[in-house]
């Protein structure tokens, strides 16, 4: 197991090189000045020159890119964002907290509406609760999260005035962006445990549990459940990144402040380094989620367990 | 004449056929193929079907409610949002097509090189979608806009590039399970080369999780340029997209919900309508899946 996890990790270096590289690529070529962003365009030609030097806008790409590399790497320095002059690392930490509430919210909104759901519609596939719970699943996929959003403020905070549209701070304000970051998830998890489901009580080992007499719940509880749930940890897993980054317009629609709503700000204000480190440091926290997701799947499957023994 | 007989039942039955009779049972996807058929032919007649053009203002009739005259209202420039919806779609399909061309052709090219080939090949391909997959295609997306400028072209290869890795992922899976078949070997052995074995041969046989792929993924599309559109970094304006108008509405919500009632249930109907269709065809292609 161990084995797994190094060389999971080992693979993660190549690819967070990548991912910097292509980043700092994109901004690297995005149009418009830093230095010049930062002092004003009214500011004179010299003054530019200046902080360029100091930057070291004016060294080559490789050197550029090896110098920001370094900075991240040693010293957890990701530049000074243009705008607020302050570190890049220190925004994006203040506000990482927020989105990872959000995204864990989301996580377990999907979590208690879509296993359940999943569960019932398999043990009664075709029934009106099946067929009505996969037609809500498909609505749920279907519906963008930021109208849905919207049409839960209409309705909870401004027709029925019964929890807060903006904001993060209690328990009430988490609400509506959970529920609205959550949806397509339950949704994408009602679809993925009904199918395990109906996959695994199809096998002749719940047909000999049901065979032995046993009660049904304790065939669907103790039996079905704990294999047909191993993909569905996986989907989400892999929910709760993808919610990482998806957070990015909830946070939008209901004043959160976290790191999707600090990029979406800082590509408006060009603010070129920030939106670089949020980007690098989003794909970070995507890709070990998603390697702990790996690592929780191989320790719950003994196939790929036994693999590396 | 009994040849003629075996030649006319041997093309009743082709693979084709079968697919569409299938489909043709299903009457979810059926359901979802005909709002598509409806949403296309609005897209392209857009300037008949629409009883004003895009970015017609009269201020004198702003925040109208739905009525006679404007079906869907009016905006906070008094245009009528029912034509915008319908000019929206053209956008919107637009984006949604161009933007997984792009990632079909890029993602089909890589895939079906890294299977083909694969050794040192194919590990440098798939650790460069490794490297595409490790930012959330929403930041992706915007990432490049925000490089790129936000337009219409930009938006479709920004929507684009993000779905690459899905479309290489699933060549290369078929790739490989196809390369080493008899009928390739044979198409080798009468000569074929590399690019007419991929092209001729490989390509034609995975499409069918492709098509799938590329629906779902057109549905997809639309709404990552919708939530581009929604944090003002989508189309611009003066031209209709779904995701800007619900984002321009979203200020009058208090007074006005129809602003963004109407956009947001587009997009809701056609990216339906585009998953049960999806979901028809990946059982219509392979009947094994279907639960």
């Amino acid at each position: 197991m161990y084995k797994y996890i190094l060389r999971r990790l080992v693979m993660l270096i190549p690819v967070m090189i990548g991912v910097s590289f292509i980043v700092f690529t994109m901004m690297y070529f995005t149009p418009g000045d830093p230095a010049r962003i930062m002092l004003g365009e009214s500011a004179p030609e010299v003054e530019v020159q200046r902080l360029r030097d100091e930057l070291g806008l004016n060294d080559n790409f490789f050197v550029q890119y090896g110098r920001y590399v370094k900075n991240a790497v040693v010293h957890q320095d990701l530049g000074r964002s243009y705008i607020t002059n302050r570190p890049v690392f220190d925004e994006i930490a203040a506000r990482f907290p927020n989105t990872l509430k959000l995204a864990a919210l989301g996580v377990l909104v999907a979590v208690l509406i879509g296993v359940p759901v999943g569960i019932i519609s398999a043990t009664r596939q075709y029934s009106l609760f099946d067929n009505a719970s996969m037609v809500f699943a498909l609505v749920g996929v279907s519906m963008p999260n930021f109208w849905q959003g919207l049409l839960l403020i209409l309705l909870f905070s401004i027709q029925w005035a019964l929890l807060p549209s903006s904001g993060f701070d209690t328990w009430k304000h988490m609400i509506l962006p959970a529920v609205t970051l959550g949806t397509s998830s339950a949704a994408i998890i009602t679809r993925m445990t009904r199918s395990s489901m109906l996959e695994v009580i199809r096998q002749d080992y719940i047909r000999t549990a049901r065979a032995k007499g046993q009660k049904e719940s304790v065939v669907i509880n103790r039996h079905a459940l704990k294999n047909a749930l191993i993909p569905v940890i996986t989907v989400i897993g892999l929910q709760f990144g993808y919610l990482l980054g998806g957070a990015v317009l909830t946070e939008s629609i209901f004043g959160i402040t976290g790191v999707g709503r600090l990029m979406v700000d800082a590509i408006k204000s060009r603010d070129m380094l920030l939106v670089q480190g949020g980007v690098l440091f989003i794909a970070v926290v995507f890709s070990i989620v998603n390697l702990g997701v790996d690592i929780l799947y191989a320790y719950l499957d003994p196939r790929i367990k036994s693999q590396y023994k | 004449m009994a040849e003629n007989t075996v030649v006319k039942k041997k093309k009743k039955s082709g693979p084709w056929r079968e697919v569409w009779r299938r489909l043709n049972q299903n009457k979810a996807a059926m359901l979802g193929l005909l709002v598509m058929v409806i949403l296309i032919l609005a897209a392209i007649f857009a300037d008949y079907v629409a009883p004003y053009g895009y970015d017609d203002q009269d201020l004198m009739r702003r925040f109208q409610t739905p009525n006679s005259q404007h079906w869907f209202g009016t905006d906070n420039f008094g245009r009528d949002i029912f034509s915008r919806i319908v000019y929206g779609a053209q956008v919107s399909l637009k984006v949604g097509l161009i933007a997984v061309g792009i990632a079909m052709f890029i993602g089909g090219a890589l895939g079906a090189v890294a299977g083909f080939y694969g050794g040192k090949i194919d590990n440098f391909i798939m650790r460069f979608i490794d490297v595409l997959l490790a930012i959330p295609s929403i930041l992706l997306a915007i990432s490049i806009v925000a490089a790129l400028g936000p337009e219409l072209r930009n938006v479709m290869i920004a929507v684009g590039i993000g779905s690459i890795p899905s479309y290489g992922r699933i060549v290369r899976a078929s790739v490989l399970s196809l390369r080493d078949q008899e009928f390739i070997e044979a198409a080798r052995a009468v000569g074929a080369d590399d690019t007419r074995l991929i092209l001729k041969h490989i390509i034609p046989n995975s499409m069918a999780p492709l098509i799938v792929q590329a629906t779902i993924g057109v549905a997809n599309a639309i709404l990552s340029a919708a939530g581009l559109g929604f944090i003002g970094l989508g189309i611009q304006p003066p031209l209709a997209e779904w995701g800007a108008m619900l984002n321009s509405g979203r200020q009058y919500i208090r007074d006005y919900p129809h602003l963004t009632a109407f956009p947001g249930l587009a997009i809701m109907i056609t990216i339906f309508a585009l998953n049960l269709l999806g979901d028809g065809l990946r059982d219509a292609l392979d009947p094994r899946l279907k639960n």
